[in-house]
């Protein structure tokens, strides 16, 4: 059965788009990711408009993150202080990144930027996760390990304006965690991702942060970072589509059900080890793309003197 | 502008002979949210006040064009391995859909000057004023030629039947993608390749119903509309964890 989107202005099988949602629904349950870094690459795939699946996958991560942070703020594992600093840095960071989003739109280059986005944060998020699990699980094959030393007292440390994080049980200068939040905010608004990916990461081997306190935190700052960012595109670019949106909703939240329950049956080095490979898999499309000449050489855009 | 004196010099000729007779099978497209395409059947007769006596062969030509829109046509090059849009052409007036269905092949029923001033043929009803670019002829064919495997841009050079030079009719399919606006209907009578009459009427294609709702919505109150999407977004969010917490108890 066919829906027409009415924002992105096409027809599209209701089915296809549910089951998209279901399926990366059901990885990011597996895998405990937001998805939107595999959802907004595959929705390029089936022929919607780079600049609708961003935006309107931003709206879509806003209702994945806010069910997340449900639990986690019942568990008291979110420290809101490093939230709102992060979130401070990621709203400087959404606005800067739809500036560069408007401009490049303009010049017709808003799809190279997209995608070039992907394979280098998807290539290097891919390679770096495939690299640390294989050695984990060479090592949980070797039993007696030492597990990895994190606190290290690194440059983080010296810098000015300190503030106390009790939750994270931290004392940092603000500087870190609002860069880190600039980049993601940026992030949100080029790539149409939460930037879970890059956040995690960030704040565990950056700033130090306990990992209880990490997941939760990161999705507080999630939720707002890419409800601005759908308020920028829906306001300056009209093109977040709630009809989309609603659907790949309805499967993401039923797959991310059916994927936590998986996923507790998996071994977490084995997890990540697959979703490397797919992470590497959408990478390898996308730059493959870019490479390859295309069939048409020629693309349409809409009119307007730039 | 061409067009309008080209119909007015025809309406300037003395007393016709041969007119035309003109049914639709709809007076507007609805899109709803299920749209899938369509299709108008658009049949009509030739009236004449005396038996056939010209002795040219009868042509009937059909064109339906959606709202001119400006287009940006780009073209790809290899920049530093990677392909990259590099150079682009202002296309300032191209329809966003065009349909040219005739009974026979367009030049053997309409003269090449009657083309030029009627603007009949699809590489006519594209202009492009501005183009500085060299070679902005393979950026209109470009355009003409993505639009046609969208099915937006369509040459039905038989698709029009005539039946005894008086009765005829033609089957115009419409794409699930169809741009909002009046498409414009017209036919063409040519005798011995020029043209003797001609009927233009336009058929409205809308969004109705939710559809209509959103997009106005999206684009006049985009502030609301963004309110609204993540409102939708966070019920749904905060839903489906309580839906999940009842179920897992």
């Amino acid at each position: 059965m066919q829906i027409y989107l009415p924002i992105a202005e096409i027809s599209v099988n209701i089915f296809l788009l549910l089951g998209l949602g279901g399926i990366v629904g059901v990885l990011s349950g597996m895998f405990g990711v937001g998805g939107g870094f595999l959802m907004t690459p595959l929705l390029f795939f089936i022929g919607i408009p780079p600049a609708v699946a961003v935006a309107t996958e931003a709206n879509q991560i806003v209702a994945s993150s806010f069910s997340g942070v449900l639990a986690h703020l019942k568990r008291k594992t979110v420290d809101l202080k490093m939230g709102t600093v992060l979130l401070i840095g990621g709203l400087i960071g959404s606005g800067l990144g739809i500036i560069l989003f408007n401009y490049l739109k303009a010049l017709g280059q808003v799809e190279l930027l997209v995608q070039l986005c992907y394979v280098v944060f998807l290539g290097m998020i891919g390679s770096l996760m495939f690299i640390e699990s294989l050695n984990a699980i060479r090592k949980s094959s070797r039993p007696g390990g030492a597990p990895p030393t994190r606190r290290k007292h690194n440059w983080v440390h010296n810098l000015p304006f300190k503030m106390k994080f009790r939750v994270s049980g931290l004392y940092i200068s603000v500087i870190p965690p609002l860069l880190v939040g600039v980049l993601v905010g940026v992030l949100a608004a080029i790539m149409g991702v939460g930037g879970g990916f890059i956040m995690v990461p960030a704040m565990i081997y950056l700033l130090g942060m306990p990992t209880k306190v990490v997941v939760g935190t990161s999705l507080f700052q999630i939720i707002f970072v890419t409800a601005f960012t759908t308020m920028l595109h829906a306001t300056t670019n009209f093109t977040v589509d709630v009809v989309l949106a609603v659907l790949l909703l309805v499967g993401g939240v039923i797959g991310a059900q059916i994927g936590t329950r998986i996923g507790v049956r998996m071994k977490a080095e084995q997890l990540r080890i697959w979703l490397a490979i797919m992470v590497l898999a959408v990478c390898g499309k996308l730059a493959f793309d870019l490479l390859v000449m295309p069939s048409e050489l020629f693309s349409l855009g809409t009119g307007g003197h730039s | 502008m061409i067009r309008f004196v080209a119909l007015f010099l025809m309406l300037a000729l003395p007393a016709k002979a041969e007119e035309i007779v003109l049914g639709l099978s709809r007076d507007e497209v609805a899109i709803t949210a299920t749209f899938e395409g369509s299709e108008i059947l658009i049949f009509g007769a030739i009236k004449r006040e005396a038996p056939i006596q010209a002795d040219g062969d009868l042509g009937v030509i059909v064109t339906v064009a959606g709202p001119d829109e400006p287009v940006t046509v780009r073209k790809k090059d290899r920049r530093f391995g990677i392909w990259v849009n590099t150079e682009s052409v202002e296309v300032d007036v191209a329809p966003t859909f065009y349909a040219v269905a005739t009974n026979r092949p367009l030049n053997e029923i309409l003269t090449a000057t009657e083309d030029l001033n009627t603007r009949i043929s699809t590489s006519r009803a594209i202009r492009s004023v501005g183009a500085t670019v060299s070679g902005a002829e393979r950026f209109t064919q470009a355009l003409i030629r993505i639009r046609a495997g969208q099915g937006l841009y369509q040459t039905l050079p038989e698709g029009v039947w005539v039946e005894e030079e008086s009765l005829f009719r033609t089957l115009i399919p419409l794409p699930a993608n169809l741009t909002e606006g009046d498409y414009k209907v017209e036919i063409y009578l040519t005798r011995d390749r020029q043209i003797v009459d001609l009927y233009a009427t336009t058929i409205p294609v809308k969004k109705v119903g939710l559809e209509r709702w959103l997009y106005n919505l999206a684009h006049e109150n985009p502030f609301l509309y963004g309110l609204m999407s993540l409102s939708i977004a966070i019920a749904a969010g905060w839903g489906a964890s309580a839906a999940f917490s009842v179920f897992r108890r």
